[in-house]
């Protein structure tokens, strides 16, 4: 035990002395989170859109002229009929399109209910959500406006429809994915490094002509970057809430339970590599090509996986991102629980001991 | 009298309160075989450095192949040589591309590159090698063929930064024969070392302790001024005093 | 029982292509400092790692401490020290925490072999808080084999431990390793400084791969069997050129401020070559017979 606590107090004293790494590593997942979250928010600004009035009623107008008023929307034209809304998203100008029933203000007025319907353009889906969660509240807006001066209890039913991405449920899907990213990046990363910089630096020469535990000493590698990690899980979620207000439905432990896992996964990805390979170099395109891409590319963190095409769609299958990021959406946005859950988590489960044991098989206790 | 091709008078290099070389002074002949000793941390490096152009002195003066360290160093870097143990040749280019290379730095027209080239290749019988990768030749003759690019293109004074580590003894042997002949050809050789048997080679030395020159003459007066047998013997005599703390 | 016995070790690499020892055999006395001699490229650093357990031999049988190299593993690295060619501490801990992390490993403590390496490390004692990449080599060196002591080994091996650091920390290095011998432990070094031959009590002298000889530093300077000559003139360069066109010259090596000359008779007539070096216009000629040097008996043995 006494061996393997210093193992463990000369990682972190590699971390901790290598000022400039460390400070990268806990700076990068808050400069992320604003990256991404005021990126959206300026996107979403100015953002063009389109009306079909059914109605031309004064409760469609009001609606309106409330949209005109908002920085973030600008009225782009009026549509004549439901075949122009596909033309108008294919001229690629607008990103939302709000369709008001016929007898808006009537159906409002006499049975209390009156139904709005918002197509969004998803297939950039941060956008597409941001920009109907924006309509959304400034219609609720109109309605409590409503409700608070007659005293009764007006309902104004918003359908979204999500174009070219109906799957879609949730909005902030950045948080999730940052999360997924920045885990992978510090944790393979870092850790793919740690072992081949030992046979860089000559010192795996000494380790092996000694009674050193080899199981220990690569689990003790583990140990430093997954409370670092832990540490960043806290920054974005932190830092998302404060400043982004995003929601955390579901039950925090169980957030920290599965980045816990999924910590281990990408640590145990990074062990398996600085174990199979003989330069820092190599260690970190192979991890870099390994995760990094397929988490941009594959996860469903800048692309729904939906759009994908088949093939991509099955090999996203493989990538451990994609069921992290499934799992903390699953408990943020829909406040799932692990008995919803649990095939993802066993699926990283499957994951973390298939490169635990690739890495303590490839660890060799010879030079090569 | 003789031509001098360096010149330096109390050249002096300060980092700080901390006196790396302190007041050296001495001047080196045409053709002459200078060895250049100190322990680590004895200054021979910063002194090196001022020498070759790349670190301006604090003080003092010096003048190497005719030009003014402080005004001159483009001038100076063009007319000399440098080789050292750590980077002489590119190992991942082939022999005659590494003599093209540093032929062409030191502004050798296409057709002196062309003739330097055959001449340097034949005297070094290295004729069925031009097209190896530098990687894969024996260390020996890296060295002999980094030490003749270094000189390819004439120079009047030629520095080598610890030069013949490692290799075996004779090859080592067939690179003082090379350094002999430069000599002989009237290029100065100025010879950084850790091997003190080597020194005795040398037509003169200098050993450097705490960044002063305390001792220069030829290997056989300093032998036996100190009355010892070898220039190690001498060596041990004189770095002994050093106070200060290499690192 | 010998420290090391090393039995007809063959090793190459890249499939066979580059050998890098070819039937090496020798043998190490417990409790003697014994070296391998020889330039880069010699085989001296496969040869410890075999010896370490690091490397497999392709065939061949060797034993540290009596136990065999491939088999008892496990045994060998408990009981040996090692030093690389390459510095190998942790270059971003300090020089104290180097040293406690090697002692906990191999499962003792500084304090139980602080006397082994007392005498060294109170030397690098007041730097104990800087980290082991601001060292200057020579304290480097010393730290190194302080973690390599500090489980108190029975053999230690040291691959090229003076290469690179100046002459003064040379010396001190040779005086450290013939105290650790008084201790009892048995030192294998390797080196490519041949003036360090006579610091051993026994040495191996190899290259490309193949032992020339093996014998005590004496023993080995008395088998050489021929005349050597130590010859100079004010014009050293045109000297080399001379001796080497005559025709009963051998070999003719620049040796420091002389040539070492050897002739293909040893009754050669020094009278008749002296005019003869006059002739071609040499002054101060001075011919001497002279005792070989371990450099001059490599040179003749190699081939």
């Amino acid at each position: 035990m006494k061996e393997f606590w210093i193992y463990i107090v000369k990682e972190t004293l590699h971390i901790l002395r290598d000022r400039k790494s460390l400070g990268i590593m806990l700076g990068i997942p808050i400069m992320q989170i604003f990256l991404f979250g005021f990126a959206l928010t300026t996107e979403v600004k100015n953002s063009q859109i389109a009306i079909l009035d059914n109605s031309k009623d004064l409760a469609t107008r009001t609606i309106i002229e409330k949209f005109e008023a908002n920085r973030y929307f600008e009225v782009n034209k009026s549509l004549k009929s439901i075949s122009d809304i596909e033309k108008a998203f294919k001229s690629g100008k607008i990103k939302l399109a709000i369709v008001f029933q016929n007898n808006f203000r009537d159906n409002l007025l006499h049975s209390n209910k009156a139904q709005i319907q918002l197509i969004s353009d998803a297939s950039d889906p941060n956008t597409g959500t941001t920009v109907v969660n924006y309509a959304t509240s400034i219609i609720n807006d109109y309605q409590n406006q409503l409700t608070q001066q007659a005293n009764l209890p007006y309902q104004i039913k918003v359908e979204n429809r999500m174009l070219y991405n109906p799957q879609l449920l949730s909005s902030y899907t950045f948080v999730p994915g940052v999360m997924g990213m920045i885990l992978l990046l510090i944790c393979a990363m870092m850790t793919s490094v740690t072992i081949v910089r030992e046979k860089e630096l000559n010192t795996m020469e000494v380790l092996l002509v000694s009674p050193f535990n080899p199981y220990l000493f690569i689990m003790s590698k583990a140990v430093p970057y997954v409370v670092l990690s832990l540490i960043n899980v806290t920054s974005i979620l932190y830092f998302s809430k404060i400043l982004f207000d995003i929601p955390i439905n579901g039950s925090l432990l169980l957030i920290y339970f599965e980045s816990f896992l999924f910590i281990s996964v990408a640590v145990s990805f990074g062990l398996m590599v600085s174990n199979v390979t003989s330069s820092q170099q190599i260690a970190m395109s192979l991890s870099q090509v390994g995760l990094m891409m397929p988490t941009l590319l594959l996860s469903g963190f800048l692309f729904p996986r939906e759009n994908m095409p088949l093939p991509m769609q099955l090999i996203s299958n493989i990538v451990p991102t994609t069921w992290f990021i499934i799992i903390i959406k699953g408990i943020m946005i829909k406040g799932l629980g692990l008995q919803m859950l649990w095939k993802e988590t066993l699926i990283m489960l499957l994951m973390l001991v298939f490169f635990l044991f690739i890495s303590f098989k490839k660890f060799s206790i010879r030079l090569k | 009298m003789s031509e001098k091709v360096l010149i330096t008078k109390n050249l002096t290099k300060k980092f700080g309160d901390f006196v790396a070389v302190d007041n050296i002074s001495f001047d080196l002949e045409k053709g002459e075989i200078f060895g250049f000793l100190g322990a680590n941390g004895a200054g021979k490096t910063t002194a090196m450095k001022m020498l070759i152009g790349i670190s301006k002195p604090t003080s003092g003066s010096a003048t190497v192949a005719g030009f003014d360290i402080y005004k001159q160093t483009e001038l100076v870097k063009s007319n000399i040589g440098y080789m050292s143990q750590k980077f002489s040749l590119y190992d991942d280019l082939t022999v005659i591309e590494n003599i093209r290379f540093f032929a062409g730095i030191y502004g050798l027209s296409d057709k002196e590159i062309k003739e330097k080239s055959d001449i340097l290749i034949e005297k070094l019988e290295m004729k069925s090698e031009i097209n190896t990768l530098v990687a894969s030749l024996p260390l020996g003759w890296k060295q002999k063929l980094s030490f003749s690019i270094a000189i390819v293109h004439n120079p009047k004074i030629v520095f080598l930064d610890e030069p013949t580590g490692g290799v075996d003894p004779a090859s080592r042997r067939l690179f003082w024969d090379l350094i002999y002949e430069a000599a002989h050809n009237g290029t100065t050789v100025f010879v950084t070392t850790h091997y003190m048997d080597e020194a005795e080679y040398c037509n003169r030395v200098s050993i450097m302790v705490d960044g002063r020159i305390e001792a220069l003459d030829s290997p056989f007066n300093l032998k036996k001024q100190f009355k010892v047998n070898s220039i190690d013997e001498v060596f041990h005599q004189l770095a002994r005093k050093a106070t200060r703390q290499a690192d | 029982m010998n420290a090391i016995n090393v039995e007809n070790i063959t090793m190459t690499y890249n499939k066979g292509k580059v050998k890098a020892l070819n039937g090496v055999s020798f043998s190490v006395k417990k409790g003697e400092i014994f070296g391998l001699i020889g330039p880069d490229g010699a085989g001296k650093t496969s040869l410890f790692r075999i010896l370490t357990t690091l490397l497999l031999a392709d065939s061949g049988y060797a034993e540290v401490a009596g136990f065999d190299v491939v088999r008892d593993m496990k045994s060998i690295r408990k009981i040996v020290g090692y030093m690389p060619g390459k510095f190998s501490l942790y270059q971003d801990l300090t020089v104290e925490e180097n040293l406690k992390f090697f002692a906990t490993i191999f499962k003792t403590t500084v304090k139980e072999n602080y006397h082994l390496i007392k005498e060294i490390y109170v030397q690098i004692e007041p730097f104990k808080d800087r980290r082991a990449g601001k060292l200057s080599g020579g304290m480097k060196q010393k730290l190194a084999l302080c973690c390599a002591l500090i489980h108190k080994p029975e053999v230690l091996f040291l691959d090229e431990p003076t290469t690179g650091v100046d002459p003064v920390s040379r010396k001190e290095f040779w005086s450290m390793l013939r105290n650790l011998k008084k201790e009892g432990i048995s030192i294998l070094v390797s080196t490519p400084y041949m003036d360090e031959a006579n610091l051993c009590d026994n040495i191996a002298l190899i290259k490309d791969g193949n032992i020339l000889t093996v014998n005590t530093p004496n023993g080995i300077v008395e088998s050489y069997k021929e005349k050597l000559y130590s010859i100079k003139s004010q014009n050293m360069y045109q000297l080399i050129l001379d001796l080497r066109s005559y025709e009963e010259t051998k070999k003719c090596f620049a040796f420091g401020e002389s040539l070492h000359v050897t002739f293909k008779n040893d009754l050669v007539d020094l009278e008749l070559l002296n005019n003869k070096l006059k002739s071609n216009g040499h002054e101060n000629i001075e011919i001497t017979e002279i005792t070989p040097s371990i450099e001059d008996c490599f040179l003749a043995l190699e081939d």
